[in-house]
C-alpha cells in the first residue's frame, strides 16, 4: 500500500492516506519536526520545504500529489555542518522565537539557488509569503544579501 | 488557592494596608530560605538554584520563558559573568516549575514609574515579597532582566566564591591568593583546578552572606553583544518547541471548543468522526470536544465532521453591540483617577478653544506563529506535561487540579516557545492537553490546536474607547483630560493567575496615559471599567498598547491645532519632568534629521511612550506610492538604564515595532453571532518582508535603574504611524486598524 517518496536524499515508504498533507507526514509519521505548522492554508510559510528545489507549502500539498524530491530543513545542514546561508543566519543572529526560521531559510535557499544577486525587490517577492511575528525581516534581508555575496565568492 | 487569595487580597490593598498585610503575613515567608528545586542525579552537583554541574559541563538554569526575546542568553550571561566561565562551555536549561524562581518585579503599583520616591520603593519591596510568597514564576511585564539582574549575578558570584574556597581547602593555599579564569581556579604557581572537579566540595561550602559583585568596568559579557545560546538550533530546525515534542507511542489530538467563548456545549454527534480512518477516540470536554488520532491531520479532519450544538455567548453578540456597551461605561463612576494634577474642571470650562477627540481600538489576537499546543502523559498517578508556557507553576498547579493530583505528582517541561506575547501566560492549552491525556491514560497525547481554533479562542487584547479634551496655551498644553473605557483585562487575568481580582484602581486600563512624563498643569486621567465577558489577557505591552495610541495621537492633535512642532512641544513638557525621557526624544529627533524638511510625497510622525520603566521615542517616515501608503523607515531611541546586550535590545525594539505596526495597520478581531470572525492569517495579516520598514535603533543609558525591552517598543509605533499619516495626508485617523481608513501598499 505504501508510496515511496524521496526525502532528503533517501527513499522512504509512506503509509499515510495519500490525501494527508505532506507536512503531517513529515512531522507526525517521520518525526522531521523542523518543518513547522503555522496556518494550514499556505498563508504563513512556516511549513516551506523544497520539492525539486521549488519552495512549496507542505501544509497544502497532499502527499499523494508530491512529484519530485523533497528537501526539508533537516536535509540542508546540521548544527555541525551548516550551509553558508545558515552560517550567515547565525552571524547576523537572525532568529528570535525561531519558529518561522526553518521556512524562511528554505525560501531563502530556493531564492539564492535561482538568483545569486537578488535585489531588495527580489527578496520582497521571494520572501513575503513567509510570516514572522517576531519581526526579524530586517535581519533576514541583510543575511540574504550577505549570503549572496559569499555564495558568489565560493 | 484559598490561602493565597487571602494573602493577595490583603497585600494588594495599596498603601498602609499593604505594609501591614505584607509584614504580618510575609515576614516568615519573605525571609525564609528558598528551597533549591534542582534535584541532582548521580555525578551531578548543584550549588544554588541556578547552577547544575556535571563532569561534562556547567548548565545555567534560566527560569524564564524563551519566546524569542533572548532571555536565556541574557540570564545565562548574568551568572557566567560572575562565575567566570567561558561562554562556549556553558549550556542553558529552563529548569523545573518552582516558586523559588518567583518574579519579584511582576506586580506593579498604581504610580507613574518615572517618578522616584521612597514610599514607592518601600511598596515595591513589598510587592516583591508578594511575588515570593506566592511563588509567581512568570515571564511578563518586561521584567526578566530587571528581576534577575542582581539575584543571578549574586548566584554566579557565590558559586565562584565556593569554588575558590574549595580549591583553598584542597591545596592548603590561602583563598586570597587564588584567582579564576574560564571555569578554573588558578593557583599562585599557575596550576589550574577545574570547576567541574571542585563542584562536589564547593557545594558543601556555605555561601557568603554578601558576595562581592564585579564593577561594571570589569564586565566581559554584560554590556556586549552575546551570541545567542539558541541560535544554531533555531537555524537548523533542531530547536525543540513544545509542538515538536516526540515521545514513544505518542498519539495526536486536537480540540474544538465553543466559539461562543465561555459557554458550554449542549450536545454533539460524533458518529461520522468515529468512523474516520485513524481516529482513536472522541472526548467530551463539556464546552467542546477533542479527537485523538494517529496523526494531527486526521484529528483536525475528524473534529470538523462532528456536529455540535453550542450554548450562547455570555457577552453581546457582535462588535457594534460590544463597543456600545464599552461606551456606556462612561456613565459609571470612574474606577480610577490615577493622575489628577491641577484642576482640569476649571481649566476646561467650555470655551471656544477646547479641543476634543474620541478614539477607539479593536480587540486583538496574539497570533503566535506556533499555535497553542501541549503534550501530556498520565501514568501511574504521575502526570507529565510538555508545554511552551510563560508561567510553569500555574501550568503545574492547574494541571494537578484537572487530574485530581497533588502538585508534587506533576512535572512540567518548558521547551522553546514559537512566540508568546502574553498568550502563553495562560494554562488553557495545558489543561486541555491533560484532559485529553486522561482519556487515554498511559499514552502520551499531543494536542495541537488548528490556527482557527487558536485565533478564535484567545484571551484578547480588549477593545477600548477614549474621550480626550485639552486646551492649548501659546506653545504647550495647559490642560489635558482623558477618559478611557475598556473591559478590565487586569481583573480577568488576576482571577485566573491568582484566584481573585484585587479591588481598587485598575492601573493597566490606563497605563500609557496616566503615567507619562509630561508636566501639564491641569492633567487628569480617568479609567472606566466595562463589564464584558469576552476572555481577555495580557497582549504585548498590555494597557500601553492602546493608551500609547490615544495619548500620543491627542498630543499630536494639540500641537497641530497651534501649528507647533510636536517634538519641540513634547520636549518642553518633559524637560523638567524626566530628563532621561527628554534625552530619548531628543536623540530620536537627531537620528531622523527631524529639523530638515521632507520630500513632497513623504510624511512623518512622532510618538513617545514610557512603559515598563523604559522610555521609548519613535519617528516614522511614510510615503505615497501608486499602490498606497508605504511605511519606509522607523527611528527608535530608548533608555534601559544598563544595556546588558545591545544587539538583542535592538532586535527587541525592531520586533516590538513590527508587532505594533502589524496591529496598527491590520489587526482587528471582530464578533458576529457571539463568535470571533477572523480565523487565520488571510483575515488577520501582519507586516511581511515587502511591507516591513527599515528600522534604526539607539539605546541610551541615562536612567538610574535597569529596565526591560520585550514590550516597550510596541506602544509608540501605532501613534507615530497615525501621526505620520496626518502629516502626509491631513487625514486624522482616530480608530484602528488604519487599513479601514487608508490604502496601504
Amino acid at each position: 500500500m505504501g508510496r515511496s517518496l524521496n526525502i532528503n536524499g533517501s527513499d522512504i515508504t509512506i503509509e499515510a492516506d495519500p490525501q494527508t498533507p505532506l507536512l503531517w507526514v513529515l512531522r507526525d509519521e517521520l518525526g522531521l519536526v523542523g518543518t513547522k505548522f503555522g496556518c494550514g492554508i499556505a498563508m504563513c510559510g512556516a511549513c516551506t520545504v523544497l520539492v525539486d528545489g521549488e519552495p512549496t507549502r507542505s501544509c497544502s500539498l497532499s502527499v499523494g500529489d508530491v512529484e519530485g524530491k523533497v528537501t526539508t530543513i533537516e536535509g540542508i545542514g546540521t548544527p555541525e555542518n551548516m550551509t553558508i546561508i545558515q552560517q550567515v543566519w547565525v552571524e547576523h543572529q537572525v532568529a528570535q522565537c525561531g519558529y518561522c526560521q526553518s521556512g524562511q531559510i528554505m525560501a531563502a535557499t530556493a531564492l539564492l539557488q535561482e538568483n545569486n544577486q537578488p535585489t531588495d525587490e527580489d527578496i520582497d517577492d521571494a520572501m513575503s509569503g513567509n510570516l514572522c511575528r517576531c519581526g526579524t525581516y530586517p535581519r533576514i534581508r541583510a543575511a540574504i544579501h550577505e549570503a549572496a555575496t559569499r555564495l558568489q565568492r565560493s | 488557592m484559598g490561602k493565597l487569595g487571602t494573602i493577595t487580597r490583603r497585600t494588594f490593598l495599596i498603601g498602609s494596608a499593604a505594609i501591614a498585610g505584607g509584614v504580618a503575613f510575609g515576614y516568615y515567608q519573605v525571609t525564609k530560605e528558598l528551597e533549591n528545586p534542582l534535584k541532582p542525579g548521580k555525578g551531578e552537583t548543584t550549588l544554588n538554584p541556578y547552577l547544575l554541574i556535571t563532569k561534562e559541563g556547567i548548565t545555567i538554569i534560566t527560569p524564564r520563558a524563551e519566546m524569542g526575546q533572548g532571555v536565556h542568553t541574557t540570564l545565562a550571561a548574568l551568572v557566567a559573568e560572575e562565575l567566570d566561565v567561558a561562554w562556549q562551555d556553558i549550556k542553558t536549561m529552563h529548569g523545573p516549575a518552582s516558586g523559588t524562581y518567583y518574579n519579584e518585579k511582576v506586580a506593579t503599583l498604581p504610580y507613574p514609574e518615572y517618578k522616584e520616591n521612597s514610599t514607592k520603593d518601600k511598596l515595591e519591596n513589598i510587592m516583591g515579597a508578594v511575588g515570593k510568597i506566592m511563588g509567581i514564576q512568570i515571564t511578563g511585564g518586561s521584567t526578566s532582566t530587571r528581576d534577575a539582574f542582581e539575584k543571578m549575578r549574586l548566584a554566579g558570584a557565590a558559586a565562584r566564591y565556593a569554588m575558590i574556597e574549595a580549591a583553598a581547602d584542597k591545596t592548603g593555599q590561602k583563598a586570597s591568593t587564588l584567582k579564576t579564569k574560564d571555569g578554573f581556579v588558578i593557583l599562585p604557581d599557575g596550576q589550574k583546578l577545574s570547576y567541574l572537579q571542585l563542584a562536589p566540595e564547593a557545594a558543601k561550602i556555605p555561601p557568603p552572606e554578601a558576595p562581592k559583585l564585579k564593577d561594571p568596568s570589569e564586565w566581559r559579557y554584560l554590556g556586549k553583544d552575546m551570541p545567542r545560546v539558541d541560535m544554531v538550533e533555531k537555524v537548523t530546525g533542531t530547536a525543540e518547541f513544545g509542538i515538536d515534542t516526540k515521545l514513544e507511542g505518542m498519539l495526536f489530538a486536537t480540540i474544538r471548543m465553543n466559539p461562543q467563548l465561555g459557554a458550554k456545549m449542549k450536545s454533539f454527534d460524533a458518529k461520522k468522526a468515529k468512523e474516520m480512518p485513524g481516529v482513536k477516540k472522541v472526548v467530551d470536554l463539556g464546552d467542546g470536544i477533542g479527537v485523538i488520532a494517529n496523526n494531527t491531520w486526521q484529528a483536525f479532519e475528524a473534529a470538523k465532521k462532528i456536529t455540535i450544538e453550542w450554548e450562547e455567548a455570555p457577552y453581546p453578540p457582535d462588535t457594534k453591540a460590544i463597543f456600545s456597551q464599552i461606551e456606556q461605561a462612561f456613565n459609571n463612576e470612574p474606577n480610577s483617577t490615577l493622575r489628577d494634577d491641577g484642576d482640569v474642571n476649571t481649566a476646561l470650562v467650555p470655551t471656544k478653544d477646547i479641543i476634543k477627540a474620541q478614539y477607539a481600538v479593536p480587540f486583538l489576537a496574539h497570533a503566535t506563529m506556533e499555535p497553542m499546543n501541549a503534550v501530556a502523559l498520565l501514568k501511574d498517578d504521575k502526570l507529565t506535561v510538555w508545554a511552551g508556557n510563560q508561567a510553569p507553576v500555574l501550568v503545574r498547579d492547574h494541571a494537578a487540579k484537572v487530574a485530581g493530583l497533588n502538585s508534587e505528582a506533576v512535572t512540567v517541561y518548558t521547551p522553546y516557545m514559537g512566540g508568546g506575547f502574553g498568550r502563553r501566560c495562560e494554562y488553557d492549552f495545558s489543561d486541555l492537553a491533560v484532559k485529553m491525556a486522561m482519556a487515554m491514560p498511559g499514552l502520551p497525547i499531543k494536542t495541537t490546536w488548528s490556527r482557527e481554533e487558536d485565533m478564535r479562542h484567545d484571551f484578547y487584547r480588549p477593545g477600548a474607547i477614549a474621550h480626550f479634551e485639552g486646551r492649548m496655551g501659546n506653545d504647550q498644553p495647559i490642560a489635558l483630560k482623558a477618559d478611557i473605557a475598556s473591559p478590565s483585562c487586569f481583573q480577568q487575568f488576576s482571577s485566573r493567575f491568582m484566584g481573585m481580582a484585587p479591588p481598587g484602581p485598575d492601573k493597566i486600563l490606563v497605563e500609557g496615559s496616566f503615567d507619562q512624563p509630561y508636566a501639564i498643569e491641569h492633567y487628569q486621567v480617568n479609567g472606566y471599567i466595562s463589564d464584558i465577558a469576552v476572555p481577555l489577557g495580557p497582549w504585548r505591552s498590555v494597557g500601553n498598547s492602546y493608551n500609547g495610541f490615544f495619548h500620543e495621537c491627542f498630543l499630536d492633535e494639540l500641537a497641530a491645532s497651534k501649528n507647533i512642532d510636536p517634538v519641540a512641544m513634547r520636549l518642553q513638557l518633559m524637560k523638567n519632568e524626566h530628563e532621561p525621557s527628554y534625552k530619548v526624544l531628543k536623540a530620536v529627533a537627531e537620528m531622523a534629521d527631524w529639523d530638515k524638511p521632507l520630500a513632497k510625497n513623504k510624511g512623518r510622525g512622532v510618538a513617545f511612550t514610557y512603559s515598563f520603566n523604559t522610555p521609548v521615542a519613535q519617528i516614522i517616515e511614510i510615503s505615497n506610492s501608486e499602490d498606497g501608503l508605504k511605511v519606509d523607515k522607523v527611528w527608535c531611541a530608548l533608555d534601559v538604564g544598563t544595556a546588558l546586550d545591545p544587539r538583542n535590545i535592538e532586535a527587541q525594539m525592531m520586533s516590538g515595532i513590527i508587532y505594533g505596526l502589524s496591529a496598527a495597520i491590520y489587526g482587528e478581531i471582530t464578533f458576529e453571532n457571539g463568535q470571533v470572525v477572523e480565523g487565520n492569517f488571510d483575515s488577520y495579516d501582519a507586516l511581511r518582508m515587502a511591507t516591513a520598514p527599515q528600522i534604526e535603533v539607539k539605546t541610551l543609558q541615562n536612567k538610574p535603574h535597569i529596565s526591560g525591552v520585550g514590550e516597550p517598543g510596541t506602544p509608540p509605533s501605532m501613534p507615530a504611524l497615525a501621526n505620520a499619516i496626518f502629516n502626509l495626508t491631513g487625514n486624522r485617523i482616530r480608530e484602528l486598524p488604519l487599513k479601514n481608513a487608508v490604502e496601504f501598499a
